[in-house]
């Protein structure tokens, strides 16, 4: 247990991140020139991170599997991202921000990260609008906010519905001007496939070049994870197709601990799977919970008539819908936090009153939006007795205005017209707040490796707030990281260029090579995707929106049968020199297929219900919260990290304690 | 234009439609000058003889003229060079008139054209001045019996049926040319404003159609009345 | 619905490459596009094949990173998106359906579909980011009022995705769009305003040395644009060169 040291800061938390940059060792501008830093990712948390340890003078190589750096899954974020700037002068301010976050969480994230992010929020802004980023601006050229769920105030900056592009096309340009310079080596198409350890410490990685199969040694002083989450465990998710944990997962084996994989973001407002063939799926924004409302019928025939068509839902009359948000959290209405969202529409469904042929789809109706914006807006046009059919051309025109290309979105894809027949939405797996244990620093417990964004288990505890994954990432490359490493790196100015003809270079080579090798060697008989389909309906059915003991044991035997399978029967066409997409989807199922086992294992051990993590064995059973989630403080108020030490099964576990000091700990209630 | 390093792409295109504009002017002025024959055979005459032997018009004007033509030719053959170099390998499948009109997509061939007639044209009417003029040394600009022969000489031009053919054909590939240069001009100098573009683009149309339809309607004109 | 499918197969960059038929069966009207493919690749890996190789990563038409001519067009027949969200409700029972990268000097052929764009990330590196650094210390975010319809209009530009549609689509495999479209983003903004003229320089030079051919103002790109950029993009980088060329040392 000694093992874990969070180095989190003395003296008054809103004093730890200043009094602490005052005292740490920094690097000399003149020494920087000799250090190399490598980056694994670069979405907003590595690419801000690349452009701003290359601003200060190391020399920066950064590594993706994309073919540019934009095109990191950071790109898909559309709501927002939150600052506390209180420009709205609705009573937000960096405590509020930091209360939200850590109730948002569930009270399981570490005080001291969450206060710094806070704190660094609003610089977060100030930066990205130097930078060029077109935020959304109000008729007086300042800038706008929405409110997004699980908050009282308005704190949400954002770009039409693409917030994160227009973020992460920052870090991407401040990232050229440093490749221009020469500042950073920019590795496009590679993809890490091992951390090499030199006295223990991350001395360098191996990647493999996708195009040319090339296997590759890269050194450096310091390696920073910055690879995203691994949503991707669960087959379908909004994730990216590439999204993958193998760098974070290659690190765990290599001696970081793995923090809380069971914490999972299952985001409430998704378009409906539609068939077996479907490959991903893809998120409707958390910001138009601020405008549409959430409903199933009442009854059930009307379900019935609905999904046999003979309904139409616009057809059904006020009273008889159940606008179930609004019903049972009266305070928070249709901006409870994902988690509850999410659990509320299963709840639903599972009663048997889904609205689509599948039985898992809610409503998300904009008619009440459209007809108060339309009457607002005839009001300001001065149109008098304004027809329902004037109000309700007026209304549309606003929203469309404020989500035009997320309506667009859905139409391409459903076929049907969001402007006058309600959306059909249901939960997806999102957003992974578990990740690398790092400490205060963001070191992992591997020395000199790095992990930050969505890579490390975060600020966000049991439960990320909508636009808060942006603003992590950013605050992390941006305003963090640069302090942190340069306290590590001030050790290592006269170390000189690491060697990669080390042994320890050699053998991690040879590790990557033999696996390539196996895989394309193997000859089976099933695809890669027949695999990762099989997990992820395992982890979906088993240790999804609701956990409970016996499905959890299953799911972990199930997990390792169908790892067991992969390996003796998995086919990789082609050959391992020159592209081979396959090849490197096997490589990503085949580490997910070792996740998800300790994903399984630590929902088994958090015998708590708190954020993502719901176990059926842990609910109020009376009272005014009745049927809700049941937190268990004085047992689980702690982060889970695992060592690995050889195989999933026989993970280690490792506690860090969470105390709060700052935040007294409460039932979380929306009601 | 140019950064030291030769002219950038942006800069050709600029180039391209100065000269466009350039010879947007002389068309008007050209077709306004031969619509006169229509109305008045006399002050067709005395303008063309004043256009013949005006120094400025002939030792500054008609030069650059020339320029703008030889320009607007040999840059519009660089540019498809180059525009067919930047992609060596053809589509199997391409359906070009999915997104973009017939004209903006065969500029060089309309151009060509019209620089065919070009030819003509000049061997009709600019190399015979040329000889009277300078040659011959007859800056008077009459004939045998002493009156200007300008007009004369275009209706004798328009006495044979495929000549007016090919010069009705002529026109109706500038019409086209027109059609998409005559707005892509605007574009290419950086003119594109939500308020005017719509208005300038109605203008091109109706300037790409009206003006060679008075150049073949003179010709047409003087073909049909030629017995008379 | 059945499909017959023709696609470009081209092993790597320095293989010639070709045209091949594949039969598809049970296509369902809600697929993407990209995940019929997904289904041709199923059956060639279960038979043995090797899969057609194509780019594409969010399948939410925002990261940019699939490409594909499909029937003669950039990203399909349908309007405003990326091949990932094309549908194949596009399509009946029978078609016949090409499929080829996108062509251009400046975008070679990687393998089967697959096609090199970093000549766009060359381009971004001469010249399209503003040279502010990341210490914190910029002036607060509100500190310069930005009129509404700039900003809406600088967003409008900076949608592009950087997919490679519009160089496909153009008949000179021009980039002026995409360069247009950065161009303009910050030529709109205070913020850009610094910098403007040797952005304008040195991003246009940069897009003539990686082989882009010229604008002649079709306006295909901005039928095929995805993301609906404007041509009013290319006449503003136009102007914005323009200016430069004259006004700079």
């Amino acid at each position: 247990m000694s093992k874990l040291d969070s180095k989190i800061p003395g003296g008054p938390i809103k004093d730890k991140w200043t009094t602490y940059k005052d005292k740490i060792n920094l690097v000399n501008p003149a020494n920087k020139r000799h250090i190399d830093v490598i980056v694994v990712g670069t979405g907003l948390a590595g690419g801000s991170a690349s452009a701003t340890l290359a601003e200060l003078g190391y020399n920066v190589k950064a590594f993706c599997y994309q073919d540019s750096p934009r095109r990191a899954h950071s790109i898909a974020a559309q709501g927002g991202i939150n600052a506390a700037k209180n420009y709205q002068g609705d009573g937000d301010s960096n405590y509020r921000l930091f209360y939200d976050t850590v109730k948002g969480g569930d009270y399981r994230s570490r005080e001291a990260n969450v206060h710094r992010l806070a704190e660094v929020s609003g610089n977060i802004i100030d930066q990205c609008v130097a930078q060029g980023v077109p935020f959304a601006r109000e008729y007086g050229g300042l800038l706008d906010n929405r409110s997004f769920g699980g908050v009282l105030v308005s704190r949400t900056f954002y770009a039409k519905g693409q917030t994160g592009q227009q973020l992460l096309l920052g870090a991407y340009s401040a990232m050229n001007r440093q490749i221009a310079r020469g500042k950073i080596e920019m590795f496009n198409r590679h993809e890490m496939l091992d951390v090499v350890i030199v006295d223990g410490k991350a001395r360098g990685i191996i990647a493999r070049n996708l195009v040319t199969g090339e296997i590759e040694r890269h050194s450096a002083h310091a390696v920073v994870i910055a690879s995203g989450g691994y949503g991707n465990v669960y087959f379908l998710s909004t994730n990216a197709m590439g999204s993958n944990v193998t760098a974070a997962w290659k690190a765990h084996k290599r001696g970081a601990f793995f923090a809380n994989p069971c914490y999972t973001q299952i985001h409430p407002t998704c378009i409906p799977r539609s068939g077996d063939y479907q490959s991903k799926l893809t998120l409707m924004s958390e910001s138009l919970r601020n405008d549409g409302r959430i409903w199933v019928p009442k009854k059930k025939e009307d379900v019935e008539a609905i999904r046999s068509g003979k309904l139409k839902p616009t057809d059904l009359k006020e009273e008889d819908r159940d606008y179930y948000l609004e019903r049972r959290y009266p305070a928070f209405g249709n901006l409870v936090p994902r988690d509850v969202a999410s659990r509320a529409a299963k709840e639903r469904c599972d009663a048997g009153f889904g609205v689509n042929k599948t039985g898992e789809a809610v409503y998300l109706d904009f008619q009440s939006a459209i007809e108060r914006y339309g009457a607002e807006q005839a009001k300001i046009q001065n149109i008098e007795n304004a027809s329902h059919a004037k109000i309700v051309e007026l209304g549309e025109k606003v929203v469309e205005a404020k989500y035009g290309n997320l309506f667009q979105m859905y139409e391409k894809i459903v076929d049907e017209n969001p402007y006058k027949t309600p959306m059909m939405i249901y939960p997806a797996t999102h957003y992974t707040m578990g990740g690398v244990w790092v400490d205060y620093n963001l070191m992992t417990t591997i020395p000199g490796c790095y992990a930050i964004g969505e890579a490390n288990f975060s600020d966000h505890g049991a439960n990320r707030l909508g636009a808060s994954a942006l603003m992590q990432g950013l605050a992390d490359g941006y305003f963090v990281l640069p302090y942190t490493i340069g306290h590590y790196l001030a050790d290592d100015i006269r170390t000189g260029k690491i060697s990669t003809d080390s042994p320890e270079f050699e053998e991690a080579e040879k590790n990557v090579t033999d696996r390539i090798n196996q895989l394309v060697n193997n000859n089976g008989t099933k695809s890669v995707d027949y695999f990762h389909k099989r997990l992820g309906k395992v982890m979906w059915d088993k240790v999804g929106m609701s956990r409970n003991e016996t499905g959890l044991k299953e799911a972990i035997e199930e997990i390792r049968s169908i790892r067991d399978e992969f390996w003796k029967d998995v086919r990789v066409p082609g050959a391992a020199d020159g592209m081979n997409t396959e090849l490197e989807k096997a490589g990503r199922v085949a580490d997910f297929l070792e996740l998800g086992e300790l994903f399984a294992k630590d929902a088994l051990n958090r015998n708590e219900s708190c954020g993502g993590h719901f176990r059926e064995e842990s609910v109020e059973l009376d009272g005014e919260q009745k049927g809700e989630a049941k937190r268990d403080d004085v047992n689980y108020a702690y982060v889970a990290a695992w060592e690995y030490t050889g195989d999933p099964k026989d993970a280690v576990l490792h506690k860090e304690q969470l105390e709060f000091n700052d935040i007294e700990l409460k039932q979380r209630s929306y009601k | 234009m140019s950064t030291g390093k030769g002219m950038t792409s942006v800069g050709r295109k600029v180039l391209m439609a100065l000269s466009g504009f350039f010879l947007l002017i002389f068309l008007l002025q050209h077709s306004a000058i031969n619509f006169l024959s229509v109305i008045s055979p006399d002050m067709f005459n005395e303008v063309s003889h004043f256009m013949g032997t005006n120094p400025v018009v002939q030792f500054a004007l008609q030069p650059v003229l020339a320029f703008g033509v030889f320009f607007h030719l040999i840059m519009g053959i660089v540019l498809e060079m180059q525009n067919r170099n930047a992609r060596p390998i053809k589509y199997v499948d391409n359906r070009p008139g999915a997104n973009a009109s017939w004209m903006s997509r065969n500029m060089i061939i309309t151009g060509i054209m019209v620089m065919l007639f070009l030819a003509i044209h000049f061997y009709d009417f600019w190399l015979p001045e040329l000889n009277v003029k300078f040659i011959k040394g007859d800056m008077t600009g009459l004939n045998t019996e002493g009156q200007y022969r300008y007009y004369e000489e275009l209706r004798h031009k328009f006495v044979d049926p495929i000549r007016v053919v090919l010069y009705v054909l002529s026109f109706v590939f500038l019409s086209l040319h027109l059609l998409h240069g005559f707005q892509s001009a605007f574009q290419s100098v950086g003119f594109n404003h939500n308020k005017y573009t719509p208005t300038i683009k109605k203008l091109g149309n109706i300037y790409a159609i009206l003006i060679p339809f008075v150049f073949i309607f003179i010709a047409v004109y003087h073909f049909i009345t030629k017995t008379a | 619905m059945n499909l017959t499918l023709k696609i470009w197969r081209q092993k790597d960059s320095n293989d010639t490459g070709k045209m091949v038929s594949y039969n598809v069966t049970d296509i369902s009207d809600h697929m993407s596009f990209l995940e019929m493919l997904d289904v041709l690749n199923e059956q060639l890996v279960n038979s043995g094949d090797a899969p057609v190789a194509f780019d594409h990563d969010c399948r939410e038409g925002i990261c940019g990173m699939c490409s594909l001519q499909i029937n003669g067009e950039a990203h399909g027949p349908d309007r405003g998106v990326t091949t990932c969200q094309l549908h194949m409700r596009m399509f009946k029972d029978g078609d016949t359906i090409t499929i080829e990268p996108f062509r251009a000097k400046a975008f070679p052929v990687i393998k089967d579909l697959v096609v090199d764009r970093s000549a766009f990330d060359r381009i971004q590196q001469a010249g399209g980011y503003i040279s502010v650094n990341t210490s914190g210390n910029t002036q607060d975010a509100n500190s310069i009022p930005i009129p509404k319809a700039d900003a809406d209009e600088a967003m409008d530009a900076a949608t592009c995705i950087g997919c490679g549609a519009c160089v496909a689509t153009c008949k000179n495999a021009s980039a002026m769009l995409f360069v247009g479209a950065k161009v303009s983003q910050y030529a709109l903004l205070p913020q850009g305003r610094v910098e403007a003229k040797e952005r304008v320089m040195n991003m246009v030079n940069q897009m003539d040395k990686e082989g882009f051919g010229n604008c002649t103002n079709t306006g295909a790109c901005e039928v095929e644009c995805p993301k609906g950029i404007s041509l009013t993009t290319i006449a503003r980088m136009n102007r914005e060169y323009l200016s430069a060329s004259v006004t700079k040392d």
